[in-house]
């Protein structure tokens, strides 16, 4: 074939795809070749020097990650010269690490740990000397940056590029480079959004959430108070990755169990809320439309992209839905309405989410977000940090039974269950508004133009002879696209569903860490995406204005969407934010 | 009508001792005598002999006058310039021995051009051919001597193919270290299709001492642009940028000036000598950075970004500066571009070694006579190099060592001091061509010293990309220390040379490959001086001030207390007309009692 080449590995004969790397070509013969700094697309920049290996006729090693395969190849991925360059490297970085590894969170999934055992690195000390003066900031809301544990692979760098934020990166150099914001300013003086890309692009425990875990314990241990936990779509498919079972498993059922045991007096479904997202947002929408208010109107469930906004779009924040986030919604439902209709005091009530996000805990700090006089939301926990306080309580995950969530706010529709995914919050939005518009029942309810991992999708609907021209875009960096077209006045939408994470919530930035050779050879947005919709499909309601609970909390509370109690409760504001403090 | 031209130096080096103001004075006094209308005063570029320094030359008499200060200057006009009458008192006279041979009656300044000084007479000035030569700020100057005839030649008479085959034939290599053959370079950009491609001229020199390139580009900036655009022709590039350090203001200026002049003449533009083939230049200032003189980092920092390597493949034939094909050259391979398509490859050729043509532009530097510039033949001794054309190790000191290639390269010892100098000979014996410094060491310098001297250096200038360089330098210069400070061990020895050779084989780019040379040649060459430090605590040159112990001699000491005045720390005591003693523990190894003792009655060692 034309486009295929020869080569051997370690003596063996391939026939492989002309161009790919010594990393890809080894994976055909089955062969791991170890990477730190690698990301596919994203972090080609072969600096860590950890996947050296050598090449016949080539004057020194190679790196496999980025050097392309070309006919009559001999590469030797095993030999003592390649493991004693890993070793030497693996040494080196020892070197100027924070090996207290027994206190880290990133202890047993640490890249690093990991290929110190493969290589077999006996003395971690070898070649100790002076360290770098190294920088802990803590100053942002939602995360920790320990630059005493950071390997310098950049991956964070390139996923903070990513999402267009790009507020850190290599400052001084040589043995003083370090990872930082412009002019060292602290993460929360910089127009850092908070959604964690880095985090979850980490090999190390540089970068972590902060952790909350202790607070919500101590929450649970108080018998005074009344401690309501919900869990936002995605958490159900990815939960089941911290516990070793394969991406994409729907473990909504343990994970109920898991949070009943852990103590939590309600267990409920920040589905209830997305529905309640939908109805509201859609309503908004339908008064844009016709009182002529700001088009496009977009989506405000992501508090990245919200962040991103208030940074990078200042002028444009009249576009954005005044609706809360689900995770809001949530816990200003359960202040408010709930603790009325239990007759329990708003104050006594610790409300937690579980999200796949750590912009949530930003989100949950927000002016204007306590709709009681309480803040809505008291801790915004990470899927991460659910999986370790399961961990601490001993519960055995994978053993644990299914169970059902509470009621009434256990239920959610199959609209609300697809908001954990790029266009789900559009097509949950469109389920409702064409059946509301054109008075008639759906035929299908999957507008499948919408669905899929692509970074912007647009369709348009005839509805009722009215074109709706809408679009759905994932990662910040397509957020902007859509964004300068909103800014320059030329957006040809009505309505625009923006994630700050690439391919939504499955992929954010509180998710279960996956090492880079797995995300380099899975993506890992489309297969946990998968599961979600295969959740939409088995679900008896899969539109979010036939949710029962919905149809309870408008009777009995908010009267009917838009109205002055839901303005109250149910919407918030914006503020313009600068760039640097 | 001018009967008289009078050169002054503009080079870096004179412009430091003082040239700017012999040139004012010129002015000034051939005004006052009345003769500006007779005589012209011409700024130029490096002359090479810097150490002698503001240099100036009078034509048509070719008199060369060094040292020159701005105090000289209205007898040089009163006495030459007026009355016919040379000023012998300042008149360089380190001529040749055949030279003075033919002057019968010895030593005749006025019979002495430049090319009979021992200094000039074994190099052969090519890339250098301008500079001295010309008012590097006057394209007609450039022109007069030739310039810009090659370009016409390519661009009226030549195909692409055929100006790269000149270049391929004429042997000419990089001159930036690599040593990669010039034409082959070209020609893999010129098969490359793209809808835009570019030329870079590296000018980012940065190896310690070294400046052959910013000599060019102030002394000749003219032939830069030239052969750049040559060069654009032949690889299909429109484009080019010279990344120039900040730090070179005035090969800035001239550069600037250059490229003004090239386009108001047509000579550089859209549709240059009507031959439908444009090319433009654009300048880029490094910010100081060592590692941007390698190629990916170079044209990274041109893109606006941190200047830091990437890993190649893809090479900048293939995807270079903006992910376009781009050829970058340095200063100095260039500046032989010119020549080569005038006079031709077998001229070129015809110089040179085997498989290394042409000349090669040394910065001598170190204990050596004349520092300075010189352009030599592939394949000239070191020995030649050093004790002629360079004078020799002044103050009867032995030679020891010449360490090439700056922080990249590696010291060649006496021993092997009849080496010729060229590429394959250099990389034989684990030095390299590097760029061209070129520092001499005499017997007072300790190799472990130079050695950590320039992993300091490498060290400092890692960009922090790359593991092996970022962690690997910095351990090796930890070892270094602990030497030269009296803790190493054998061990330690062994260690260096691991470090060394694990940093060469895995770093990502060339700062850090070849970071370990300086080491690694010291250890080969003088692993002797290692071990005295590590076995003995020594050390032989008495450099390293932790191994240094300063003595008073009690039979020659005259108790005269001079030494113990002088001591800034208090650490000498005695009686007067008593010896003296100095006590270890507080001395700071200052050496000032030893430079006050009258009687050489305190040793080191």
């Amino acid at each position: 074939m034309e486009n295929m080449v020869n080569i051997k590995i370690n003596g063996v004969p391939y026939t492989v795809p002309a161009g790919i790397s010594i990393l890809e070509a080894a994976r055909y013969a089955g062969i791991e070749i170890p990477t730190l700094c690698f990301l596919k697309e994203i972090n080609e920049i072969g600096a860590c020097r950890i996947c050296m290996v050598e090449v016949k006729g080539a004057r020194s090693l190679v790196t496999a990650c980025v050097y392309p395969v070309n006919e009559g190849m001999e590469v030797f991925t095993n030999t003592e010269r390649v493991r004693n360059s890993r070793r030497h490297t693996l040494e080196l970085v020892l070197s100027t690490h924070n090996k207290n590894c027994l206190t880290c969170v990133r202890s047993g999934n640490c890249e690093l740990q990991k290929l110190c055992k493969e290589f077999g690195v006996e003395d971690a000390d070898r070649f100790a000397g002076r360290m770098p003066d190294f920088e802990f900031d803590d100053s942002a809301a939602h995360m920790i940056r320990d630059n005493s544990k950071c390997i310098l692979c950049r991956r964070c760098v390139a996923a903070c590029q990513l999402q267009d934020v790009a507020v850190i990166g290599a400052n001084a150099r040589g043995f003083d480079t370090h990872i930082s914001s412009a002019f060292d300013k602290d993460l929360a003086d910089v127009s850092c959004v908070s959604c964690g890309q880095c985090i979850v692009h980490c090999p190390t425990g540089a970068l972590r959430e902060k952790d909350d875990t202790a607070k919500v314990f101590a929450a649970i241990n108080d018998p005074e108070k009344f401690v309501i936990v919900h869990t936002a779509p995605s958490i159900r498919v990815t939960l089941g990755e911290a516990f070793g079972m394969h991406m994409g498993t729907n473990v909504q059922g343990k994970m109920v169990a898991a949070l009943r045991r852990l103590g939590f007096d309600k267990v409920f479904d920040t589905n209830f809320t997305a529905d309640l997202t939908i109805v509201e947002e859609a309503n908004e929408l339908v008064e844009r439309v016709s009182n002529g208010g700001t088009l496009p109107m977009i989506t405000s469930c992501s508090p990245g992209w919200i962040k991103y906004c208030e940074h990078y779009y200042p002028t444009e924040l009249d576009h954005l839905s005044t609706c809360k986030s689900p995770q809001q919604m949530f816990g200003a439902t359960i202040k408010t309405w709930y603790a009325q209709k239990m007759g329990i005091d708003p104050k006594n009530i610790v409300c937690v989410g579980i999200m796949p996000c750590t912009a949530k805990k930003f989100e949950a700090q927000r002016d204007d977000q306590s709709a009681s006089g309480y803040p809505d939301i008291d801790y915004a926990l990470t899927t991460r940090e659910l999986a370790r306080m399961i961990e601490t309580a001993g519960l055995f995950f994978p053993k644990l039974p299914d169970e059902e969530f509470d009621n009434p706010l256990g239920e959610g529709t199959g609209a609300a269950v697809i908001f954990g995914a790029t266009g789900g919050v559009m097509e949950a939005a469109l389920r409702t508004a064409v059946e509301t518009i054109t008075g008639k029942e759906l035929e299908d309810v999957n507008f499948t133009e919408v669905r899929g991992t692509k970074g912007i999708k647009e369709a348009t609907y005839n509805v009722n002879g009215m074109e709706i021209k809408v679009c759905a875009a994932s990662g910040l960096s397509n957020a902007k696209k859509v964004m300068d077209e909103v800014k320059a006045g030329t957006s040809p939408y009505t309505f625009i569903e923006i994630m700050a994470c690439p391919g939504g919530c499955v992929n954010g930035g509180g998710q279960p860490v996956q090492h880079a050779v797995v995300r380099n050879f899975y993506d890992l947005k489309a297969i946990r995406g998968a599961a979600l919709y295969e959740a939409d499909k088995n679900l008896p309601k899969r539109k979010s204005h036939e949710s029962e609970a919905i149809k309870t909390v408008y009777s009995e509370f908010f009267g009917k969407p838009g109205s002055h109690k839901a303005h109250e409760v149910l919407h918030t504001s914006y503020v313009a934010r600068p760039k640097y403090k | 009508m001018i009967r008289s031209q009078v050169l002054v130096c503009g080079g870096t080096g004179c412009t430091s001792s003082g040239s700017k103001a012999v040139l004012a004075a010129f002015e000034e006094e051939i005004v006052k005598q009345g003769l500006d209308e007779e005589i012209k005063i011409v700024p130029t570029g490096c002359f090479g002999l810097c150490e002698r320094g503001p240099v100036v030359i009078v034509y048509p008499e070719g008199t060369f006058y060094s040292r020159v200060q701005k105090d000289d200057v209205a007898e040089i006009v009163e006495e030459h310039l007026l009355k016919g009458r040379i000023v012998e008192r300042l008149v360089y006279k380190d001529v040749a021995e055949d030279v003075k041979t033919e002057l019968k009656d010895g030593f005749d300044p006025s019979k002495v051009s430049l090319n009979d000084t021992i200094f000039y007479k074994s190099q052969k000035r090519v890339a250098l051919r301008n500079c001295g030569v010309i008012n590097p700020e006057s394209i007609d100057e450039y022109i007069a001597v030739d310039g810009y005839a090659a370009l016409g030649k390519v661009l009226t008479e030549m195909t692409p193919e055929e100006v790269i085959k000149v270049v391929s034939d004429s042997g000419l290599r990089g001159r930036g270290g690599g040593g990669f053959p010039t034409g082959r370079k070209w020609s893999f950009t010129a098969a490359n299709q793209a809808d835009q491609k570019y030329v870079v001229c590296n000018a980012d020199e940065g190896d310690p001492g070294a400046f052959m390139d910013r000599s060019v580009l102030e002394g000749d900036p003219h032939c830069i642009v030239e052969a750049m655009t040559i060069c654009g022709y032949a690889t299909g590039a429109t484009e080019g940028y010279i990344y120039v350090r900040a730090e070179y203001p005035i090969a800035v200026k001239r550069l600037e000036i250059a490229i003004e002049q090239a386009k108001e003449y047509g000579l550089l533009g859209d549709n240059i000598f009507d031959s439908g083939f444009s090319f433009n230049l654009h300048i880029r200032l490094g910010a100081g950075a060592f590692v941007c003189g390698e190629e990916t980092a170079l044209m990274t920092s041109i893109e606006g970004n941190r200047g830091e390597p990437r890993p190649r493949p893809p090479y900048p034939a293939v995807k270079g500066l903006f992910g376009k094909p781009t050829t970058e050259n340095n200063v100095e391979t260039f500046a032989n571009i010119p020549q080569i398509i005038l006079k031709g490859a077998d001229w070129f050729a015809s110089m040179g070694t085997e498989r290394s043509k042409g000349t090669k532009v040394f910065a001598l530097g170190g204990k050596i006579t004349n520092t300075g510039l010189v352009e030599i033949p592939m394949g000239t001794t070191l020995r030649k190099v050093i004790e002629e054309i360079g004078g020799g190790v002044p103050n009867g000191k032995k030679f020891k060592a010449a360490q090439t290639g700056g922080p990249s390269g590696g010291c060649i010892p006496a021993s092997l001091i009849d080496t010729e100098i060229d590429y394959d000979n250099l990389t034989a014996i684990g030095c390299m061509m590097g760029s061209g410094g070129l520092i001499v060491m005499d017997e007072d310098n300790c190799m472990v010293d130079i050695a950590k001297f320039f992993l300091n250096f490498t060290v400092d200038e890692s960009c922090g990309k790359c593991a092996p360089c970022r962690i690997g330098t910095m351990r090796m210069k930890e070892i270094l220390e602990k030497i030269t400070e009296g803790n190493g061990t054998l061990e330690d020895l062994d260690k260096l040379e691991e470090l060394a050779l694990y940093i060469k084989e895995n770093s990502l780019c060339g700062l850090g490959q070849t970071a370990p040379n300086p080491v690694l040649a010291t250890l080969k060459f003088f692993r002797d001086e290692y071990e005295a430090h590590v076995v003995d605590h020594k050390c032989p040159a008495g450099v390293c001030k932790a191994l240094l112990n300063y003595t008073i001699i009690a039979d020659k000491c005259k108790g005269c207390t001079k030494c113990a005045r002088n001591c800034p720390v208090g650490a000498i005591s005695g009686q007067v007309k008593q010896p003296h003693v100095i006590d270890n523990s507080v001395c700071i190894k200052c050496g000032a009692c030893m430079d006050n003792c009258s009687f050489g009655a305190i040793i080191k060692g």
